[in-house]
């Protein structure tokens, strides 16, 4: 398997939904491949960085001020 | 003495070989639209298609949706309670730029709402509203950008996200080396420079955690497309966030 082949199982391996025998394939491609383990590792903890912060968070009283209006637009008919 | 990690009757969440998952779902058994089960309504009975029975099946919004069709503006108002946030994110990720977040909001719900109508059972609502939300903020942002085109169907090409060039490795836990809201301008300076049909993918299928297939279907685009731009999209973000997050040459592996 070569580093092209392997980026190209890369999500689905990350999203775990490769065959068994696939993911065998990569398993022996990562013992011998170091960029490859680095690729991987790196981008799941980019993954995980992403989920685990929340870079847009909407104020308590900025919300309530848009369910109000798009309640009372509603109640209007829209 | 070993501790035993596994809890009688097999009811281990993971197995142990198991690496790490990032993004796993919660897997949602499929459901059915058509369910085998008896219908309690004779077809005969039953003029119009409209999905029956089997309430055990159907999504709670789905009832949600019944309600404030028949002019219920509570049962919208669940609705609006429980998405608001994430329409919210998903535009201020599109738009960069808050205040028209905030009309996306206002903008994505009042329209679900007039055309409630259409919403035909056979996606999620949530899947749905996102597809409007994101036309919104794609409005918006070529709005703001006059002249430049955006679309989340232009092909970006792009050296970044063939095999990477940057293979450094990353201090453990480097994120944690930096204030939180140093860290959320990293974050935030770092996926806007994604191109945004690319950011707009990785938002919704590894932030807000839709399927693939949820994302194509809210974004209009094929499964193989959100599929390769995902990729692109994961190992540009993860080149990015090499600069600050990779080991210093002194720390070890000087190559
Ligand atoms: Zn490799």
């Amino acid at each position: 398997m070569t580093c092209s082949e392997f980026l190209a199982e890369l999500d689905d391996l990350i999203d775990n939904s490769v065959t068994p025998t696939l993911r065998a394939d990569l398993e022996l491609h990562l013992r011998e491949c170091e960029h490859c383990v680095i690729t991987l590792n790196t981008t799941r903890k980019t993954i995980e960085i992403y989920r685990q912060h929340e870079l847009y968070e909407l104020p308590t009283a900025l919300r309530e001020r848009l369910q109000a209006a798009i309640l009372a637009k509603c109640k209007r008919g829209c | 003495m070993k501790i035993q990690r596994h809890l009688p009757g097999g009811q281990s969440a993971e197995p142990d070989h198991a690496p790490v998952k990032i993004g796993q779902e919660l897997l949602h058994p499929p459901v059915s639209h058509h369910p085998k089960g008896a219908n309690p309504l004779k077809p005969s009975e039953s003029p119009t298609i409209e999905p029956v029975g089997a309430p055990e099946e159907v999504h709670p919004d789905v009832a949600l949706v019944e309600r404030a069709r028949g002019g219920d503006v509570h049962a919208f108002e669940t609705l609006v309670k429980q998405y608001d946030r994430q329409v919210f994110r998903i535009a201020q990720h599109i738009t960069q730029n808050r205040e028209d977040a905030q009309d996306v909001v206002q903008d994505a719900f009042l329209k679900a709402y007039e055309k409630l109508d259409q919403f035909q059972g056979n996606s999620k609502f949530y899947t749905w509203l996102v597809r409007i939300a994101v036309n919104e903020a794609l409005m918006r942002l070529r709005k703001r950008r006059t002249g430049k085109m955006v679309s989340i169907d232009e092909d970006v090409q792009t050296e970044e996200g063939s095999v990477p060039r940057d293979l450094a490795e990353w201090r453990p836990n480097p994120e944690q080396e930096y204030g939180q809201s140093e860290l959320a301008d990293i974050l935030r300076k770092t996926i806007n420079g994604l191109p945004p049909g690319f950011r707009v993918v990785f938002v919704l299928r590894d932030v807000e955690g839709l399927s693939t297939e949820e994302t194509a279907n809210a974004l209009g685009l094929s499964v193989p497309a959100v599929k390769s731009r995902l990729l692109r999209a994961r190992l540009q973000l993860r080149e990015r966030l090499s600069r600050y997050f990779r080991k210093k040459n002194n720390e070890d592996g000087v190559q």
